[in-house]
């Protein structure tokens, strides 16, 4: 039976479900522990900061701030990552200034974890504040279009379009701020040698985003520090940059030459990136029979005061639907914040939230059905790119998912329960499925058990997994012979694990370096069984560990032991092939979404979310399925649940934690469906594979907004709603 | 400063420690017997990664003082099965896939465990209530719903 496109178990899952799976706070040395102690300001400097009680606190091994940073790291220093935005990244302790409340200004390092934190509450801190606005709104007029990269080209006339349109809307729709907050707060652990070389335990999205950064600050060559990466537990974009830990756990155990550990309370994981808030403008107009004739999108988002994170908006509604006028705007303005970061599909989440609850505004207006709006504005081309898309099966999403939801019934949709208003609310959501070069090694032993290696990582995506099943199915050996290792900076390169491009990047690498192996391994039994020498190898084929041929089956072990070999080694670099970019790779789904709402309380209850999606070759159902629930849920928290709360006043994060930082529960969550369509794409990449762990998130905030509008009339424009929007209306 | 013995089980091996009064059940399994199958995700008692049963009663070790624990039994992750020797709750949460990461993983699957000893459950709404104190950031809901119900009733 074929590996790629089975429901396989994951093959980490005996690790992760007996506690045995090693996240970085769980490695095993005597560590020095740290602790971050934070400033209560936004803005200003520090005056005086007294760190005396603390150094003579019990266990105390030293504390490292602005005052005492050792100068090499001040000089001709690169603080910058592989994914820096424009502009200087934070550079922690490096002068008295304050850029952020909730800034690292010192590090208290300890015997034990209690006496770290502890002692950095003994640190007396005086400030001099600055004046400053701590809101998006607050610093509108700041807002530049010059800070942001320039998006899609305009096309045709979109004030033209728009004023002769039939129907039209103008619509204001926002976004709170969303933090990631995986599971596993952000940690490094550092084991010092004796050598003075170090071996970082990070978490992080690629272990080579470390390296750099580590590489830039700490003028570490690569053979004085290794980066590893196991086990990540969650991460959802909070782990494309190194965060801040990585610094202080790796100052402190290179100045006291010893192990050091950093793990971050959950507080302090709102004190770095998010999902920044946005506000869009939306403009469509139609003609009477729902051609979509003009589209306007502006955003403004924030951004912080050192700085300019970018994403990709506005350009989705360039792309998602046929229209001839359109009109693309993006700001950024700075706050007094933290520097926003990517975060599950970042950008699309937001444009497309925007598109969807317009095109839902519009149909409504011109009275068309919302499923039927879309498929009249389908289309097949990139009109961003000018290009055709890579394969597009969106419009087997929408009649797979109309037909699995009952999207019929919603007219005439009825419920038991008299007390709640039931609403039906659809969107499209895409996301790119693009690829990135990637290298691979692979190592065959005299058993005929294979090693492959690859600095790639696993969040939670299941890459051990479905890179072990692809490599199965292309060496044609069983699962059980692969071991695919990955989260080394001494493994061959990999893109960070971000972008939806592990399985197309990496797995590509994979495929590649296993014909690669087959090629190989005929060749060394050409050489030791002459009576083959000249055996084509279209004529071979590969099955359950053994080369065959003609009706004869040779194992690779026995291939092995007649060439006196103890392994065999090899490796692959993959990168897009040629010409990949005449044509435009992106996933679709339709995901359509029930809520109900009680008319007295405002409670709004998602009872059902059906999503149909067309990415490509799924290598895992299993797990896709599940990437492809978890991002729905995500948009369930971002339509309902999640909002960064700031106190404008301070520039503080008031609801720091989880009790008042909602994200979805388990009791959240109903009947929540997906499934694929069929999609054949062979120019997308050579597993005709497209990543699935964004595209369930987009669109879906919009669905749900868009039910409510449908029960209750009404649209609530901004996230997330709540029930006290609900009994405003 | 004072220390208090206190005498208890882990995983079915006695012990006898000397500790400090604020050490929480959480950091002592942690730092002291480097268990580290227990998970930190808030030491708050608002996300469940650090679940863990006392007596076989779903406990956040993060909020749970050591002091507190004389002659109690206590058992982790690690008391319930090994990589090679998995207990059925923990091949369960395989076949189901119900997680991504694994980190809230431990937790979810004590939880369960907690709830099939404690019997009640007569709804999804039951069932999902109760595993609602064990947030799974990669919202693998579905899943782990299915798999608790599962060990609910055929364990």
């Amino acid at each position: 039976m074929p590996n790629i496109g089975n429901k396989q178990q994951r093959v980490d899952g005996p690790l992760k479900v007996s506690g045995q799976a090693t996240y970085t706070a769980d490695i095993a040395s005597p560590f020095y522990h740290a602790y971050v102690l934070q400033s209560s300001i936004a803005c200003g400097s520090i005056m005086e900061l007294d760190t005396s009680a603390a150094e003579a606190f019990t266990g105390v091994k030293a504390i490292f701030t602005h005052k005492n940073l050792p100068e090499r790291l001040k000089n001709m220093v690169d603080y910058t990552d592989p994914l820096s935005p424009p502009g200087t990244p934070f550079r922690p302790f490096y002068n008295d200034k304050i850029l952020y409340n909730g800034q690292p200004i010192a590090l208290v390092v300890a015997e034990t974890f209690e006496q770290a934190r502890y002692a950095s509450r003994l640190i007396k801190v005086t400030y001099e504040q600055k004046e400053f606005k701590g809101s998006l709104e607050e610093n509108l007029k700041n807002a530049s279009a010059d800070r942001a990269p320039e998006p899609a080209s305009n096309r045709g006339d979109f004030e033209k379009a728009f004023k002769n349109s039939d129907v039209s809307i103008t619509q204001e729709y926002r976004q709170s701020r969303n933090y990631h907050n995986p599971m596993e707060p952000h940690a490094t652990s550092v084991v010092y040698k004796d050598d003075g070389s170090i071996v970082v335990y990070d978490k992080i999205q690629g272990v080579a985003s470390s390296l750099k950064y580590l590489n830039g600050v700490f003028g570490l060559a690569a053979d004085k520090v290794q980066v590893k990466s196991d086990f990540v537990g969650g991460a959802f974009g909070s782990g494309l940059r190194p965060q801040y830990q990585l610094f202080m756990a790796t100052l402190a155990s290179l100045e006291l030459k010893h192990n050091v550990q950093m793990v971050m309370t959950r507080a302090q994981m709102f004190s770095f990136g998010y999902r920044p808030e946005v506000i869009h403008t939306m403009k469509l107009g139609c003609s009477k029979d729902g051609t979509l004739q003009a589209l306007s999108h502006h955003t403004v988002g924030e951004t912080s005061t050192f700085e300019d994170f970018n994403e990709t908006i506005v350009d989705w509604s360039g792309l998602l639907y046929k229209c001839e006028n359109v009109n693309l705007e993006y700001k950024l303005t700075p706050v007094q914040s933290y520097t926003p970061l990517d975060m599950r599909a970042p950008g699309g989440v937001s444009g497309v939230y925007a598109l969807e609850c317009a095109m839902d505004d519009l149909a409504h207006k011109a009275g068309i059905d919302p499923l039927e709006f879309r498929r009249k504005n389908y289309v097949d081309y990139d009109q961003n790119e000018d290009k055709p898309f890579t394969s597009k099966e969106l419009r087997a999403c929408y009649d797979r998912c109309e037909e699995l939801f009952g999207w019929k019934n919603r007219k005439d949709k009825t419920t038991n329960e008299s007390h709640v208003r039931t609403g039906f609310g659809m969107a499209t959501g895409s996301w790119e499925a693009l690829q990135q070069k990637a290298s691979v090694s692979l190592t065959m032993d005299a058993t005929g058990k294979f090693t492959l290696k690859c600095a790639t990582a696993d969040i939670g995506t299941g890459t051990y997994t479905v890179m072990s099943q692809i490599a199965a199915d292309k060496l044609g050996v069983p699962l059980d012979h692969i071991d695919f290792k990955l989260g080394d900076t001494a493994f061959p390169d990999s893109p960070i694990e971000g972008g939806s491009w592990t399985v197309s990047s990496v797995g590509s690498a994979v495929a590649g370096v296993c014909k690669k192996f087959q090629y190989r391994i005929a060749d060394v039994w050409k050489r030791k069984y002459p009576d083959y020498q000249d055996a084509a190898f279209e004529d071979i084929t590969f099955e359950e560990g053994n080369l065959e041929y003609d009706s004869k089956s040779f194992s690779f072990t026995e291939i092995m032991q007649q060439a006196s070999k103890e392994e065999l080694s090899i490796s692959h670099n993959e990168a897009p092939a040629e010409g990949q970019d005449t044509h435009s790779g992106y996933a679709h789904c339709c995901v359509m979404v029930e809520v109900s709402i009680d008319k007295e309380l405002g409670v709004i209850k998602v009872p059902r979310i059906t999503n149909v999606s067309a990415a490509g070759k799924i290598i895992n159902p299993k797990t896709a399925e599940n990437q492809l629930l978890g991002a729905m849920v995500w948009g369930l928290g971002m339509a309902l649940r999640e909002e960064g709360m700031v106190d404008t006043r301070y520039g503080r994060v008031m609801n720091a934690n989880f009790a008042e930082y909602h994200i979805a529960v388990n009791a959240d969550v109903h009947d929540v469906h997906t499934e694929f369509v069929e999609e054949k794409d062979d120019k997308v990449n050579p597993l005709g594979a497209k990543g699935v762990g964004e595209l369930g998130i987009v669109g879906l905030a919009s669905a749900i907004s868009n039910a409510i509008f449908d029960a209750t009339g009404k649209r609530l424009t901004k996230l997330p709603m709540l029930l006290d929007d609900v009994l405003e209306v | 400063m004072n220390t208090h013995q206190v005498h208890f089980t882990v995983n079915g091996e006695p012990v006898q420690v000397s500790i400090e009064p604020w050490t929480t059940l959480l950091d002592y399994l942690r730092y002291h017997q480097k268990l580290t199958g227990t998970k930190k995700g808030c030491d708050h008692g608002q996300c469940g990664a650090c679940t863990v049963l006392v007596d076989g009663n779903s406990v956040n070790s993060c909020l749970c003082l050591l002091v507190s624990l004389d002659g109690k039994e206590i058992t982790t992750i690690e008391g319930l099965g090994t990589p090679d020797n998995l207990s059925s709750a923990q091949q369960i949460f395989i076949e189901e896939d119900a997680y991504q990461c694994g980190y809230c993983t431990p937790g979810q699957i004590c939880s369960s465990i907690a709830m099939r000893k404690r019997g009640e459950i007569h709804s999804e709404a039951d069932l999902k209530d109760w595993m609602s104190g064990n947030l799974c950031r990669c919202a693998a809901y579905k899943n782990i719903t299915k798999a608790a119900r599962r060990i609910y009733e055929e364990s």
